[in-house]
């Protein structure tokens, strides 16, 4: 047995025993599914349409999640990182390139200009990052709405990505299969580093921050590296909305997205990944579930229910949520298969 | 208490999911379903509520009038929200979900930019009420719009300042940051020249700004017959008024976003003898106008407003295309749309190349402090 247990075979096998792997292969089953049921109509674009929006807010959500849930640096700009990340892939495939998604080397290349929307948006992450050392609680939180909005004026006045008219004709590159691995990724990669090292430190800053610097941890660098991370996620997940929608535009990256996002880390639980998972997906698919939901009901009290109604209905049940479930959907805890076998002691991460 | 609370949002979650995904299945082949898309909620939701009555009248009237192709007409009237990713959203929803023969909307030029593609990819014949942004119909070919675009009231504009004006010298003010307000100054510009008239002045100001004495002086000393100011009714109003201060008393011209109650608040006396070019005038004695504005009273009990026109005629001609097409099929409707030659509200409206309508504009006087209908220009 001993011998055994070091040996090529076991080690392998154990590999495929993690239930990070199993989550990764088990997502991958989730994809392949629900485009077979694509494939034979049981599901219908419309509900690969919400699905693809539930998945770009997922991404949004846990990168907020880092910064905001984790690090507990309240930033309300996330979508200033997100039009970098948006516009930067859009001008890449639609204005310097032209590539439309014909041929597999044009996704390679869409993939490159995500990656470069992700990486000028970490680069503006590494920006707001700075002042974020010396501003806590309120003061960050403004600054960061400042710099949102900053972001967005600036695309608003530069003409060559459309100015105020937005940047149009985006080719459709954000597939579902796409959208579904990069939110798996992001899903993977920012639980890796929460329960590393480097996401202890991370959470020490939440928790104390002058406890944490005195027992050696650099609060300067972890506090960055929160802002870059989060930011380059955000990056990836604009391009991906700006491939699915086809138009980036100055005012979808406005204020009231952010509070969206904020709105999804808070529903679903500070600190928790499956938490804003879940979230970004029940509030989304509210979201749209109200539409058809006031139509039958118009249907069967044979009385007109109009659209505007689905908004007030939304708040109400969000401020339900909230009032029930202060902690939000998952509170602290995280689903099992996030939390790594080594630390499963009651279902609770830190 | 918690897990029945957990319990219950589960279940309630399921079922939206299962009400999603069953809800397309009922398909009644005894009914024309047609999409309406406008912003009932958000930012711009009176708007929204304008296209969606002037959608709803319209097929009304069709109902009423025995239905199109022999079948009732249903109309889905859905909530962008004024947000692209939603319009994307509902597109899809309209198309896939509830089948729908055309679509009607949406009012914000981003949303009908996030819908086009949708409509073009899976062909289904769609008119914008309202997007001005010319770049909507260049999507492919069954997009259309029923609103003119932002040059035509440019050069509208220009052929009243020469021709019912009789100016020969005109000034042009201008927001420097909006495509609108500039594109407008410079197709009124461009017109004006050709017919013969000199721009004595162009000038631009910030966005944002309220003192615009630096501008004006500048343009008062050139001595124009006429100024153009492209911009919207809050800085119309002051302009106007500081216009009037250093001494200009000739007639201001505008475009269509001089339009609101405000700008008589505004502007004041000022704003008198300012003319402005419209989609549409409640006081135009066309009998077609005044019966749709009694319809429309009569059903929501307010006076409607250019959107709610803009609506009713977008529907119209969509309804009207089905009807000479004489089947659902898409390719026939596109080919009739583009073929559509009928006289609505706002005019008698055909489409050119780019799907964009060739129709008249009003030109709306403000006299008293009312808005009075003028005239009538043909481009």
């Amino acid at each position: 047995m001993k011998l055994n247990k070091n040996s090529f075979f076991s080690q392998f096998l154990n590999f495929f025993k993690r239930r990070i792997v199993l989550f990764f292969i088990g997502s991958l089953l989730v994809m392949l599914i629900i485009m077979l049921l694509h494939q034979f109509e049981i599901l219908n674009s419309y509900i690969i349409q919400i699905i693809n929006v539930s998945l770009v807010y997922v991404i949004l959500a846990v990168s907020l999640n880092l910064i905001n849930g984790f690090t507990g640096q309240f930033s309300i700009g996330h979508m200033g990182f997100a039009a970098v990340g948006a516009y930067t892939s859009a001008t890449i495939t639609t204005l310097l390139l032209k590539i439309t998604p014909t041929s597999l080397p044009n996704y390679l290349v869409f993939i490159i200009a995500l990656l470069l929307g992700g990486c000028l948006a970490g680069l503006t992450g590494f920006i707001i990052g700075f002042p974020s050392l010396r501003l806590k609680g309120d003061y960050l939180a403004i600054m960061t709405l400042g710099f949102g909005e900053i972001i967005r004026t600036i695309f608003n006045n530069i003409n060559y990505v459309g100015g105020p008219r937005g940047l149009l004709g985006i080719p459709k590159f954000s597939t579902f299969p796409i959208i579904f691995i990069t939110a798996i990724l992001t899903i993977i990669i920012i639980r890796n580093l929460v329960f590393s090292t480097h996401g202890r430190a991370l959470l020490s800053i939440r928790e104390n921050e002058v406890a944490s610097e005195l027992v050696g941890i650099d609060t300067t660098r972890y506090k960055i590296l929160a802002f870059v991370i989060g930011a380059f996620f955000a990056g990836i997940g604009g391009g991906l909305l700006a491939h699915l929608i086809q138009i980036a535009h100055p005012t979808q990256f406005g204020f009231m997205y952010s509070i969206l996002v904020l709105i999804m880390v808070y529903a679903g639980g500070m600190g928790s990944i499956s938490g804003s998972v879940i979230a970004a997906f029940v509030l989304t698919f509210l979201s749209e579930g109200l539409r058809v939901g006031l139509a039958s009901l118009s249907d069967l009290i044979k009385f007109p229910v109009g659209d505007q109604w689905r908004m007030v209905i939304y708040s109400l049940l969000l401020i339900f949520i909230m009032l029930f479930r202060t902690e939000g959907l998952m509170g602290m805890k995280e689903l099992k298969f996030l939390i790594p076998e080594e630390e499963d002691i009651d279902g609770k991460c830190s | 208490m918690k897990r029945n609370l957990r319990i219950l949002l589960f279940t309630l979650a399921i079922l939206l999911v299962i009400g999603l995904i069953f809800s397309g299945c009922k398909k009644e082949a005894t009914e024309i379903v047609i999409g309406g898309v406008g912003p009932v909620s958000g930012e711009a939701a009176t708007f929204g509520q304008s296209t969606k009555e002037g959608c709803e009248l319209a097929v009304e009237e069709w109902n009423a009038a025995g239905g199109l192709l022999g079948k009732n007409i249903k109309l889905i009237y859905q909530d962008d929200k004024g947000d692209p990713t939603e319009a994307a959203t509902v597109w899809t929803k309209l198309i896939t979900q509830d089948k729908v023969v055309a679509i009607v909307g949406t009012v914000m030029s981003k949303c009908s930019l996030a819908g086009a593609p949708i409509s073009q990819q899976y062909k289904v014949p769609m008119i914008s009420p309202t997007s001005t942004n010319p770049k909507v119909t260049e999507v492919g070919d069954y997009i259309f719009r029923a609103c003119f675009i932002d040059p035509f009231q440019g050069t509208v504009g220009a052929k009243f300042a020469y021709e019912n004006l009789k100016a020969r010298k005109a000034a042009c003010i201008f927001d420097v940051g909006n495509d609108y307000t500039k594109g407008l100054a410079e197709f009124f510009r461009d017109k004006f020249t050709e017919l013969g008239g000199t721009i004595v002045a162009f000038e631009a100001h910030p966005t944002g700004t309220t003192d615009f004495k630096a501008q004006l002086t500048k343009i008062i000393a050139a001595k124009p017959d006429v100024i153009y100011i492209s911009d919207y009714y809050n800085d119309v109003g002051l302009i106007a008024k500081q216009a009037r201060e250093l001494g200009f008393n000739g007639p201001l011209v505008g475009g269509d976003g001089w339009d609101s109650p405000d700008l008589v608040k505004i502007g004041g006396t000022a704003v008198e003898n300012g003319y402005f070019t419209n989609h549409f005038s409640k006081d135009d004695p066309r009998p077609i106008v005044q019966e749709f504005v009694k319809k429309y009273q009569a059903k929501f009990g307010k006076v409607p407003d250019a959107l709610a026109a803009l609506a009713y005629d977008a529907m119209q001609i969509m309804l009207d295309a089905i009807k000479r097409a004489g089947s659902t099929d898409p390719e026939k409707i596109k080919k009739a749309l583009a073929e559509t030659n009928i006289n609505v509200v706002s005019g008698l409206i055909t489409f050119d190349k780019n799907r964009n309508p060739i129709k008249s504009a009003v030109i709306i006087a403000i006299k008293n402090g009312q808005q009075v209908y003028q005239a009538t220009v043909n481009p």
